[in-house]
């Protein structure tokens, strides 16, 4: 139940897009077609699902203040977290980089829909806040953290897909010409935030 | 008998204030705004408008990491495997990014809490790998130092307007640090004191920060037409 709570508050109430505003840059760029939409949204639900476990566990056994005990009692004051930033992301990038090559190795068709979006995810700010997030709220456990991970990228994936819907249709309407393109991408994605305003405060 | 040599060799060396070279300062004010044209680093841009003081911080931030970024991959562009540059790209940033977040943690905590994760996602931020991919790999430190200086003050004066419309509507005042909030309106407007006025509280919202955007957007590309988009 616990777990359920924390999926469904990732997807809703503390969504990536609309209350935090992460990986906005690839969610502008690539919601042209709801097609590459779909893509890049699984891409970030699976990266995310992987790495905000692997971060967890550095987080806990290697960079928090005492978390070195495991191998000597004498480590005990030591604080690494001051490292957490370069630690994050360079297992980021070299998890991306795994990922990519062990999809296209053992799942050729899943490389072929994921392939050029997956390199794009090392930079996205979805990934890193994930991270972060996971670092700031300091979830009790590692079921937790990847329950978090996934959620997040669910929501990720639904804003995604949600707005190149919109863009698909909004293609046929009579906009201002200076507000068409990103303009308007803009404004409805305030409206939808204010939609999705909605979710705050749900507990399940 | 040395000014003419200087004058012999000017030709060659192009000097760091060339008209090409000041062009790469202007250009991201407007024409090529990282923010409102490049679409990149959005995302700390709606985050952390709610107040003046922290986009000013946030914007200080990014020139810094900025400036580092682009000049130390840009003396080192000759010497970074091209497979893995994105991997050095990250460190360079990462680093800089330690900096700067050690720096705030030690002199101002509550500006640190304030921007929360968001300090470490300026390693994220595109508007610097963006600029390192398309300027810093290709070009000598000098002007590198330029296009770093321009885009983050054109990513800055976005923040900036942003900022200043959300916390003048939103909490009728500006806060500076010192001097506390300064009011632009008398208290007995305020309706709480039988007055006319209501802050928007919408304003400080997480959507109304996109909706700013959305219409400065709209009067930048109503000014300069050719930036318009096509579909």
């Amino acid at each position: 139940m616990e777990y359920l709570s924390l999926f469904v508050k990732g997807i809703f109430v503390e969504n990536m897009i609309f209350a935090y505003f992460l990986g906005m840059c690839s969610y502008l760029a690539v919601s042209k077609t709801v097609k590459t939409a779909v893509g890049l949204g699984f891409a970030v639900i699976f990266v995310l699902g992987i790495t905000v476990p692997i971060n967890y566990l550095l987080e806990n056994f290697v960079l928090k203040e005492g978390a070195l005990t495991w191998l000597s009692p004498e480590y005990a004051a030591v604080d690494l977290s001051f490292l957490s930033f370069i630690m994050f992301i360079a297992v980021i990038a070299s998890m991306v980089q795994l990922v990519e090559m062990i999809v296209e190795k053992f799942a050729p068709a899943l490389y072929g829909a994921l392939g050029i979006f997956l390199p794009l995810i090392a930079v996205n700010c979805s990934i890193l806040g994930g991270a972060l997030f996971m670092q700031e709220r300091q979830y009790p456990s590692i079921g937790e953290a990847t329950v978090f991970g996934l959620g997040s990228g669910v929501g990720w994936l639904l804003a995604i897909v949600a707005i190149a819907a919109i863009r698909e249709k909004i293609r046929y309407s009579n906009i201002p010409a200076p507000l068409k393109g990103l303009g308007i991408t803009f404004i409805l994605t305030g409206l939808m935030g204010m939609a999705f305003m909605a979710f705050m405060g749900i507990e399940i | 008998m040395s000014t003419e040599t200087t004058t012999a060799v000017e030709p060659k060396r192009e000097s760091l204030f060339s008209k090409k070279n000041r062009k790469l300062l202007t250009d991201p004010l407007d024409d090529s705004n990282p923010i409102t044209v490049q679409v990149l680093g959005i995302c700390s841009a709606l985050a952390i408008t709610v107040q003046v003081q922290q986009a000013v911080i946030m914007s200080l931030a990014v020139l810094f990491v900025m400036i580092g970024g682009n000049v130390i991959v840009s003396m080192m562009r000759n010497i970074i495997p091209d497979r893995i540059r994105i991997i050095v790209q990250l460190v360079v940033i990462a680093s800089l990014v330690i900096i700067v977040d050690e720096v705030l943690k030690a002199y101002s905590p509550d500006i640190s809490e304030k921007l929360s994760v968001f300090v470490g996602l300026i390693i994220t931020n595109c508007i610097i790998m963006g600029r390192l991919e398309a300027f810093a790999l290709g070009n000598k430190p000098g002007p590198a130092m330029l296009d770093a200086v321009g885009n983050a003050m054109g990513y800055a004066w976005i923040l900036l307007a942003v900022a200043l419309v959300r916390e003048v509507f939103g909490s009728g005042a500006i806060s500076f640090p010192g001097v506390g909030q300064v009011k632009f309106l008398p208290e007995s407007w305020f309706m709480a004191n039988g007055g006319f006025y209501e802050n928007n509280n919408l304003m400080i919202l997480p959507p109304m920060a996109l909706i700013t955007v959305g219409i400065i957007i709209w009067i930048q590309r109503s000014r300069n037409r050719s930036l318009i988009e096509e579909n």
